[in-house]
């Protein structure tokens, strides 16, 4: 019976998942304080309360999550297809480089995004130089004179955080595309532009579905970029739920919110990965 | 442009002095072929010899250094391989393993906007017997099956050129005895041209029309299989297509129709078409399967009077295969010269240690240039490309 071998598995699954979560959904249909303690009571209204008053912040992380998302995947392609089709001997060094950001604190990189962006820094001189600022402002993104405290900065930041995790699948499956399919593309009478579309695109596919999961995910639940980048009025859930559960201390309403987005994700990305097909090509 | 008388037919393929360099190895050089629209022609030659790289070339894959590309007297020496009237069947076959048998088949046609994909895909798929497989993935297919893709893929579009890059190499051999017949079959029936580039000269012999034997970047020799076999020009051809001995020997006495020529011990007649002018030092060679054996002494008709003979020869070696028996027989010099032997005597084979006579006749003795290595293309066509 090989079936124990998976016993570590399964056992790490239920002391760090499958417990957490039966805990987490208790919580949100318990009432009480921290002071008087909680009883499970089976309190649903938890959960249309805290949808009612945070819904705004729910679209918005989805909305920025998308946008970091989609931008990730526009620098993320022609980055990893440059490294795994175009980069010859640099390969290794610039693999490293997309993960150097790693060997620094998420919350350092983000507060680094501070300097970068502040009003003396040389993003927002070009940006002033260039009179973007009055364009990102008139489209909402920038409010009024600077960068920093935006969604423009947010989503920024959220972008930046989760590149490499955009980059590395995408890399991943380019790097196993056989080059001489697209020398048969182009026997077969496909121009560049053409075989890019016929075959290296859809053979990336698992590579873009695995990326944008990865991005998409982690960055909807985000609150270190919202709240180290952003202002009030671009909350995202996470900050919600972690002011919640360590400064309000109100652990149902933020079990439900927490378990809201888990059900929201897991949603959307069982429906993303059907629609895209790739079942079979992972 | 003045190129050969052939390539002002519409659809020959002509290269002139087509040379490549990868830095200072010289891959191809100076290389001219002509090969008429409709022929099934065969690049023969070991891995490294420069053929794969000729092909590449003629699909677009590679530049050349130097020289130039026709087809039917148009250039096509620097277009792109996507605006060439060429397809390549590839070694590795390539097959777009995220597309079906049928959108495999169909991809050339579709980026031409050709108008009939369906019924063109279907006639191929019919041609090569895939019509029931049309809807797997490649990577459902056995690799008899993703040949036949291969092909099927490349032949669709018609082109006016066929490239074959060793397409039966990963094969087993009963299979690729079975596709050598199937490919001819095809190529009848397209009509298109075909070439094929392989390091097998036994699927080079039983397919093509014309074969060019290349070595090292160079053109050894072309002409029909049986012309090759039977005439080779150089050391190199007379080994790497089939087997050859090779004996030094000296012309002693020219005459018109044929001439003597010493060996270490004993004189053979060579005729005179087939030996070099202007030298007298020569390799003498004879295939195998064209000499007799007789047991010594050799009684009265054994050896009929004007074929050549070494006499005093000992067997040191005797195999038999079935069909045939292959001997290794020493010749009083000491060399060990090979000899394939149809089993049709009732006298049974030769054993090792018996004193035995060779024969053969003199036309099938030819000679070379001794100023070659009478090694070269040996052991060469087992080698992996």
């Amino acid at each position: 019976m090989p079936y124990f071998l998976l016993l570590p598995g399964l056992l790490w699954l239920g002391v760090f998942f499958v417990v957490p979560m039966v805990f987490l959904l208790s919580q949100s249909l318990q009432t009480g304080t921290l002071e008087t303690g909680y009883q499970l009571t089976f309190h649903f209204a938890t959960y249309s309360d805290a949808m009612a008053q945070f819904f705004r912040q729910f679209l918005r992380s989805f909305e920025y999550a998308f946008l970091a998302t989609v931008l990730a995947l526009l620098i993320g392609y022609p980055l990893a297809y440059a490294i795994a089709l175009k980069s010859g001997r640099w390969k290794p060094v610039l693999l490293v480089m997309v993960v150097a950001p790693f060997f620094t604190s998420f919350l350092l990189r983000t507060l680094a995004w501070q300097t970068i962006l502040n009003s003396d820094g040389l993003v927002m001189k070009f940006f002033r130089g260039t009179h973007l600022i009055q364009l990102t402002t008139a489209l909402g993104w920038t409010n009024g004179s600077q960068l920093l405290s935006s969604p423009l900065a947010v989503v920024t930041g959220l972008t930046y955080n989760f590149l490499p995790f955009m980059v590395l699948p995408l890399f991943a499956s380019l790097d196993r595309l056989d080059p001489r399919l697209l020398e048969a593309a182009g026997d077969l009478y496909a121009s560049p532009l053409s075989a890019f579309r016929r075959v290296t695109l859809p053979m990336s596919m698992p590579g873009v579905v695995a990326g944008t999961l990865l991005t998409f995910i982690p960055a909807a639940g985000d609150y270190i970029n919202s709240r180290l980048l952003g202002n009030p009025n671009t909350a995202m859930i996470g900050q919600t739920i972690e002011g919640y559960f360590l400064r309000i201390n109100d652990y149902p309403t933020a079990a439900a919110l927490s378990f809201v987005l888990m059900f929201t994700i897991l949603v959307l990305v069982s429906v993303y990965v059907r629609k895209s097909g790739t079942e079979e090509l992972v | 442009m003045a190129g050969p008388a052939a390539g002002n037919d519409p659809g020959d393929l002509v290269l002139s002095s087509l040379t490549k360099r990868f830095g200072p190895f010289t891959a191809v050089d100076n290389v001219d072929l002509s090969i008429p629209q409709g022929s099934f022609f065969a690049l023969l030659g070991p891995s490294g010899c420069g053929k794969t790289t000729t092909l590449r070339m003629v699909a677009g894959l590679e530049q050349p250094t130097v020289g130039e590309i026709r087809i039917g007297g148009h250039d096509i020496t620097y277009d792109k391989p996507y605006r060439r009237p060429v397809n390549t069947v590839f070694q590795s076959y390539a097959l777009f393993p995220h597309l079906t048998v049928w959108e495999n088949v169909a991809f050339g046609l579709k980026r031409r906007r050709s108008e009939q994909v369906d019924s063109q895909v279907a006639d191929v798929l019919e041609l090569t017997e895939l019509q029931a497989l049309a809807a797997r993935k490649p990577a459902q297919l056995s690799g008899g099956q993703q040949q036949r893709v291969a092909l099927a893929r490349a032949i669709v579009n018609q082109p006016a050129v066929l490239l074959l890059d060793e397409p039966l190499g990963a094969l087993d051999l009963k299979l690729r005895r079975q596709m050598q017949v199937e490919l001819k079959r095809i190529q009848t029936e397209v009509g298109l041209t075909f070439v094929h580039v392989t390091h097998d000269q036994e699927e080079a012999m039983t397919m093509a029309d014309t074969i060019a034997v290349m070595n090292a970047g160079r053109i050894e020799q072309l002409g029909a299989p049986a012309e090759l076999y039977e005439n080779p020009a150089t050391t190199f051809t007379a080994n790497f297509l089939g087997q050859s001995n090779l004996i030094r020997a000296t012309v002693r006495d020219r005459q018109a129709e044929s001439a003597t020529v010493a060996l270490p011990s004993g004189t053979l007649r060579v005729p005179a078409s087939r030996l070099p002018g202007g030298v007298d030092d020569v390799w003498v060679g004879v295939r195998p399967e064209k000499i007799s054996v007789a047991g010594e002494p050799v009684h009265g008709e054994a050896i009929p009077a004007g074929l050549n003979r070494i006499p005093g020869a000992v067997v040191t070696d005797a195999s038999f295969m079935g069909v045939s028996t292959q001997y290794l027989v020493r010749t009083p010099w000491g060399q060990e010269l090979m000899v394939f032997e149809q089993n049709r005597s009732s006298a049974g084979i030769h054993r090792p240690g018996d004193q035995v006579s060779l024969s053969f006749a003199a036309e099938h003795t030819f000679a070379l240039d001794a100023g070659q290595d009478a090694e070269a293309g040996i052991d060469l066509d087992e080698a992996p490309s």
